[in-house]
């Protein structure tokens, strides 16, 4: 199982505690999967139509950043052993 | 007993202020969503404890929640906002092409006649709406593709569709007013649309009187006499005896015309309420004091109501949605600054008194009169 780390905002949105685990070895599984376990989150990843990932929206893992890596490239090794997180960040644009 | 639930929309989360109908006491519940920007909040008028609220951030996007319980547990519903066809381009403030993006959705009206139905105005501009209760929503596309759409520009807060004004008899017809482009009306349903901004002048565009273009801050309709409009444009009061035929300038002797909320009396259709901003550079109350000002002939002559409001050193803003009146027999008037204050006249703008003074930012105020 993937462990994903959702922001505080999308944590409140899908009424989730702490961390989330879906079966999923691409971003692009990652993202289906919490879209259809908790479909409150359509939309706030991604845009609906294009699928384009939200500007404001970050992909980090393993101290990397992923979120220009490709929605298909396979998960880092250690994330998909549950040993990593996943983490979903809201871009540092707070001042 | 009846009461009054006030449904404020603010820069970080909603709040559900009420009250019984003396108005004097109040219970204040939220923050609902608390972070994020809520541009509006309406009840439906057949289910007050039916309520819409349109949740927003530049993070994670548009959400729409909707309550069952009169505002005290929230479930979100459909947010997908997808303009039907070619989305087309609009004029940027510079006078370029942009092309049409969806950023959020600015007002809920909710239908006089089916509490599943929903119209919704969104930035950029369109209308959309909803006939099973949120879970999708399609674009009202006549309006868009009307023609004009393509002259249209965003006022300083954006391309924004704020005001959407049923019709209380006639389900066909639908007026909107869109930041800036100006006022249009359906007869049909949404199907076909007409501008209607004849007599509207604006020193902003190339051309005064130009068919489109105008920057209209808001729209406010007695539901006794629905062919009155009146309108706080981004300079100029004015009013409509035909349905948007024609306006006519009603500023009278309004210390400033600019401003941006206007509403009418719940039972006097010719009491209207408007708060004067200095001018579009200076979005604050004029001379440093909050006034509403009342005109009880319809427009023209106006009375500052002042009763409780701060008369120095305020210089706070009141946006276009941040005014409402309730329907107790006798009318409370509500509004909300930009510095977080609420404040209730539950004599028809004679007193005020702040219900609330330190909320973020308000954006929008409603009020549902409970039975």
């Amino acid at each position: 199982m993937t462990r994903v780390v959702l922001p505080y905002h999308l944590r409140a949105l899908a009424k989730v505690d702490g961390e989330v685990t879906v079966e999923a070895a691409t971003i692009s599984q990652v993202l289906d999967a919490l879209e259809a376990a908790h479909p409150v989150l359509r939309g706030t990843l991604r845009d609906p139509g294009s699928g384009k990932r939200r500007a404001f929206v970050r992909f980090f893992a393993c101290q990397e950043d992923l979120s220009h890596t490709g929605y298909d490239v396979p998960l880092p090794a250690a994330v998909l052993a549950g040993s990593e997180p996943f983490l979903v960040v809201g871009a540092m644009a707070g001042g | 007993m009846a009461g009054v639930r006030v449904l404020v929309g603010t820069r970080k989360g909603a709040f559900v202020l009420t009250s019984d109908e003396g108005r004097r006491d109040w219970k204040i519940d939220g923050p609902h969503f608390a972070g994020w920007e809520v541009y509006h909040l309406k009840g439906s008028p057949l289910d007050p404890d039916r309520i819409w609220a349109s949740q927003s951030g530049g993070w994670f996007g548009q959400v729409i929640q909707r309550s069952q319980d009169g505002g005290q547990t929230w479930d979100a519903v459909g947010n997908d906002f997808t303009y039907q066809g070619e989305a087309g381009t609009h004029q940027h403030y510079d006078g370029t092409l942009k092309p049409w993006v969806f950023n959020r959705v600015w007002h809920l009206e909710p239908s006089l006649t089916d509490v599943d139905t929903v119209y919704a105005g969104v930035e950029d501009a369109a209308l959309f709406k909803t006939t099973d209760g949120g879970a999708s929503w399609s674009e009202i596309d006549g309006l868009r593709k009307h023609g004009s759409g393509p002259q249209w520009q965003p006022g300083a807060g954006g391309l924004c569709l704020h005001t959407i004004l049923l019709h209380p008899t006639d389900e066909q017809r639908i007026f909107t007013a869109i930041s800036a482009a100006g006022a249009f009306r359906t007869d049909d349903g949404g199907a076909s649309w007409l501008p209607i901004n004849k007599g509207l002048q604006s020193g902003e565009i190339p051309e005064q009187e130009a068919e489109v273009g105008h920057c209209v801050h808001k729209m406010a309709m007695h539901p006794a006499r629905p062919d009155t409009l009146f309108m706080q444009k981004h300079w100029d009061v004015m009013r409509t005896d035909d349905a948007g035929g024609s306006w006519r300038e009603i500023s009278g002797d309004l210390p400033t015309d600019f401003g941006f909320a206007i509403d009418v009396h719940a039972h006097e259709p010719e009491t209207v309420f408007v708060v004067p901003i200095t001018s579009d550079y200076l979005h604050v109350a004029h001379e440093g004091k909050l006034r509403v000002y009342r005109s009880r002939t319809g427009g023209g002559e106006w009375e500052p109501l002042t009763k409780g409001l701060p008369q120095e050193h305020c210089y706070v803003n009141v946006l276009r949605d941040a005014m409402a009146v309730d329907q107790l027999d006798a009318c409370g008037v509500y509004f909300g600054t930009t510095g977080g204050q609420v404040y209730a006249s539950p004599d028809g703008g004679d007193t005020w008194e702040a219900i609330v003074r330190d909320l973020p930012a308000v954006l929008s105020v409603e009020v549902q009169t409970l039975p």
